[in-house]
């Protein structure tokens, strides 16, 4: 029991250590392979690498119009819209803790095809919200190596969906079958908190009105609507297999 | 041996022949052959013993799109059998605002933009200029047109009917525009702002529905995606389940009827639920786990229902409503009161034994992504939430779902495409929902494809994945987006955008095992974080691949002749000619007879060794010497040296291409 809680910690902490220390890894790959001489043989392949570093000024002027419109956009920060990005975030942190236990606690091969995309997918949009937080000077909840918030903890227990404490134990100490049953149920539950989030968000005066965060939230709403029927139909399969358990 | 189709079980000869009978044929040839010899006049008969050779290339190594060095208007690029053409930056007021869909009329590409519609003239398309920015803010501003219409999608809540850009802050307003919008386009100049059509979730995208029995009609299909819009804002839009709101908004699209000769009364004229009984609903009794969890659902006040003999707990998303109409139905506002949740608990049980039907099953999905409609083939794909879906849409107003396919690797089903002889479909999955960078090496090959299937009558059957070889970075958004037919005769060739995954050509003619044969990359838009950018859709257009970079303006490619696609090939391609197109109304790809399609027919025959070298030698030339004729001697010529091919099929590699090879002179016999 201690020893798979360790495993999920130190799963989680190399996930999040790999997320923070992405962009500084980008950079060294560009910068590295800006300098690679890329020639092939094929004749009509064409590897354009005399784009000129130095724009033309027509080019120059419209690339300086694309940096002050994004940061006016970044100007103008509805608390609704930040709310929800932080909300999320400790929403999502959560998924990744219920998704991280499939490893060691699931033999099943659709349970972990369906928590390693969760992981993948939630970990991108983590990285997003956290970056149009820190953009906009709000403040960044940061995900600490154990796999939970490091801040707001109070508040994250009051967001739509989350599991209980006592949930998140049952589906530590669950194994196997039961593992896989709990947490269908459990993340149908928090996929469903999402996306009343979502709506709330929508029906929220001033909200939404940044595309960026329409779009966000527009998407989370779909694809877990989409991921909650994927999983009440795994749930049903699960129990038309052996309904007696 | 004596191998006919007969023996064949009539559905394995089905699923054979789309991809095997080009060898079947071959076989029943070598086995005809022992008691006949076919007379070719004065060719000379090979060894009949051919077998076709798969689609062979050689891409460049190391694949150069990796490690490109990043920039907005400056970024390295790469590609391989195509050429760019131009690269136009956004007009100014469009710069740092997302560049969306493509559609064409004429000489025009018409490019969604976030901010509105960008027309290009493209006639030079070394040069593209602009004709019209047109400011009108929505997402995604989705474009098709027909005739001298325009049609844009909005979604977002920022989009109002009065065009202007400062938004709709309240969540309710009457200044709102999420639907339709109309435009006459007559003067392509000035788009006339004719009328807009609401719909209850918006139009995240749309498909125009040119219906062959309808000249006076078109027809607009709906997709959206966002939450159901307030009743208050829009009349008569529900959130509720069907089984408590029969006009639900949910598990449904909208189809809206254009009359061609007063467009302003466009409305909607039908609503179908093409997901009904998608899934069965479940049979079974509770889990030890569901008892317990009631329990507890008990102890903590939950409301709990009794359905099908079981007793339940009602979620939120169906109990939020009814709380919300009692507190409507005493002329109160706000969160419902205790005495309101007592006033429902003391009700539900007459609540759920008059809706008759078992609300919690299951409904499929609650909305497409898209639809691509095929008119020649009276079908449709939809792209619907967790599934695949095929429509018969020879009713234009009462689309009915054929089929429906599902895919665990599959996130969200995002757009559809059919090869032109409508024997395939290929999904995409717009995993991440195309912000998010699905293309690194270490997401798997799998996800945020495209998924291949062949179809036979209704039958989808899954074939193969497609999804972009070279792994991309993380500042770089990409998925598999929208793309389109390449009109090579004889060959199923895709074009395809991948946001910043860049462009890839790919054929798949062969269904189990598609091949990629061209692409274009840049390096990302910004070295140091994830910006959005990327080609959104790129689609064949008279000769021009034109793409729509999200971040970057309009770029113009165009192939060029390699292993994987001959000149031949290129230019019977570029006698397709369109007046207008919208990618997700597909249309019937007809060559008409060439020269040039004869020869792409021959190098294809070359290329997989479907006749003996010696002979494809002496079918070109003697089709030199028939151009070099004119008048009754060419006729007389092609018509000769079609019959001759004609005999020749039964002992290629390839017999149904021969047969189209001599069909194509036949064709220019009779037309020249």
């Amino acid at each position: 029991m201690t020893e798979s809680i360790s495993e999920v910690s130190r799963y989680l902490a190399s996930l999040f250590r790999s997320a923070s220390s992405l962009r500084a890894g980008v950079v060294s790959i560009v910068a590295l392979s800006s300098s690679i001489t890329l020639g092939c043989a094929s004749s009509s392949q064409l590897t354009n690498s005399d784009v000129p570093r130095v724009l033309d000024p027509d080019l120059a002027r419209l690339e300086r119009i694309y940096r002050a419109r994004e940061d006016s956009i970044r100007m103008v920060v509805n608390d609704a819209d930040a709310n929800f990005m932080s909300g999320m975030i400790h929403h999502h942190a959560q998924a990744l803790v219920m998704s991280a236990l499939a490893p060691t606690h699931s033999s099943n091969s659709a349970i972990k095809t369906l928590t390693s995309r969760i992981i993948n997918a939630q970990k991108d949009e983590i990285a997003v919200m956290q970056r149009w937080l820190g953009e906009r000077g709000r403040p960044v909840p940061e995900v600490d190596t154990s796999g939970t918030m490091t801040m707001s903890q109070d508040h994250s227990m009051h967001m739509p969906g989350m599991l209980s404490p006592q949930q998140i134990d049952s589906l530590t100490l669950a194994h196997n079958e039961e593992y896989d049953r709990l947490f269908l149920r459990y993340m149908i539950q928090h996929h469903n908190g999402a996306v009343g989030m979502v709506h709330d968000l929508f029906a929220t005066d001033g909200a939404a009105q940044d595309d960026f965060v329409f779009k966000l939230a527009s998407d989370i709403q779909v694809d877990q609507i989409t991921e909650v029927a994927r999983m009440q139909k795994m749930l049903d399969e699960f129990m038309r297999a052996s309904p007696n358990r | 041996m004596n191998l006919t189709i007969q023996d064949l079980p009539s559905a394995s000869w089905k699923r054979f022949s789309s991809m095997a009978r080009p060898l079947v044929l071959a076989v029943m040839a070598l086995t005809s052959c022992t008691s006949s010899t076919m007379s070719t006049g004065s060719l000379s008969v090979g060894s009949p013993t051919l077998t076709l050779q798969s689609l062979q290339v050689t891409p460049p190594s190391p694949d150069p799109r990796v490690g490109l060095r990043a920039g907005l208007f400056n970024a390295e690029e790469a590609a391989w059998n195509m050429r760019v053409v131009s690269t136009t930056p956004p007009p100014e007021e469009f710069v740092g605002i997302t560049n969306s869909d493509l559609a064409f009329k004429g000489n025009y590409a018409i490019q969604g933009n976030y901010s509105g519609v960008q027309v290009w003239d493209i006639s030079n398309p070394s040069n593209p200029t602009t004709v019209t920015t047109f400011v009108c803010p929505a997402s995604q501003s989705d474009v098709s047109v027909f005739g001298n219409l325009m049609f844009v999608s909005g979604e977002g809540m920022t989009g109002r009917l009065d065009c202007s850009d400062e938004g709709v802050q309240e969540a309710v307003s009457h200044d709102r525009m999420r639907g339709i919008r109309i435009f006459d386009i007559t003067d392509i100049r000035n788009p006339d702002y004719i009328t807009n059509v609401q719909t209850c979730r918006g139009s995240h995208t749309h498909t125009v529905l040119e219906d062959p029995d309808d000249q006076d009609n078109v027809y607009i299909y709906v997709s959206g995606s966002a939450p159901v819009r307030p009743e208050e804002e829009l009349a008569g839009c529900s959130d509720a389940l069907p089984s408590d709101d029969p006009n639900s908004a949910l598990f449904r699209i909208e189809v809206i009827r254009v009359p061609l000769a007063s467009p302003e009364d466009a409305a909607i004229v039908s609503s179908p639920r093409i997901f009904n009984d998608l899934v069965a609903p479940p049979e079974h009794g509770l889990a030890p786990e569901d008892i317990l969890a009631l329990d507890e659902a008990k102890a903590s006040g939950a409301f709990i229902v009794e359905m099908g003999g079981q007793e339940r707990v009602l979620s939120s998303r169906m109990l939020d409503p009814m709380l919300r109409d009692i507190v409507a139905a005493r002329g109160g506002s706000g969160p419902p009161s205790a005495a309101d949740s007592a006033t429902l608990r003391a009700a539900l049980p007459e609540l759920i034994a008059s809706a008759g039907a078992n609300p919690l099953e299951d409904l499929g999905p609650t909305q497409c992504h898209d639809i691509t409609v095929y008119p020649h083939l009276g079908l449709a794909g939809g792209a619907c939430g967790g599934y695949g879906l095929l429509l018969d849409i020879s009713d234009p107003i009462d689309p009915t779902r054929l089929a429906a396919v599902a895919d665990s690797n599959f996130s969200y089903w995002h757009s559809a495409t059919f090869n032109n002889d409508g024997t395939k479909i290929l999904f995409t999955d717009e995993w991440g929902g195309g912000g998010a960078p699905k293309c690194r090496a270490t997401d798997p090959k799998e996800w945020g494809a495209n998924a291949l299937f062949s179809l036979n009558g209704d039958n989808m059957e899954f074939e193969s994945y497609y999804k972009l070889p070279a792994p991309q970075t993380s500042l770089e958004n990409c998925v598999a987006h929208n793309g389109s037919l390449i009109p090579i005769p004889g060959r199923d060739i895709m074009v395809q955008a991948w946001y910043q995954g860049g462009i890839s050509i790919f054929d798949w003619t062969d269904v189990s095992q598609p091949i990629e044969i061209a692409y274009h990359d840049r390096g990302p838009t910004d070295p140091s974080r994830m910006g959005m950018g990327g080609s959104w859709s790129v689609y064949w257009y008279n000769g021009l691949l034109v793409s729509s970079e999200i971040a970057r303006g309009l770029d113009i490619f165009e192939l060029t002749a390699s292993e994987a696609i001959s000149q031949n090939e290129i230019d019977a391609a570029n006698t397709v000619k369109f007046e207008h197109l919208n990618s997700q109304g597909q249309p019937e790809l007809v060559w008409p007879y060439s020269f040039s399609l004869a020869r792409a027919y021959i190098d294809q025959l070359e290329r997989s060794h479907a006749m003996p070298a010696n002979r494809i030698d002496n079918i070109r030339t003697r089709l030199a010497d028939a151009e070099n004729d004119s008048g009754s001697a060419q006729r007389a010529s092609l018509a000769g040296l079609s019959s001759r091919i004609r005999g020749m099929a039964a002992q290629s590699g390839d017999a149904g291409k021969v047969q189209m090879l001599a069909d194509a002179l036949e064709g220019l016999a009779e037309g020249g």
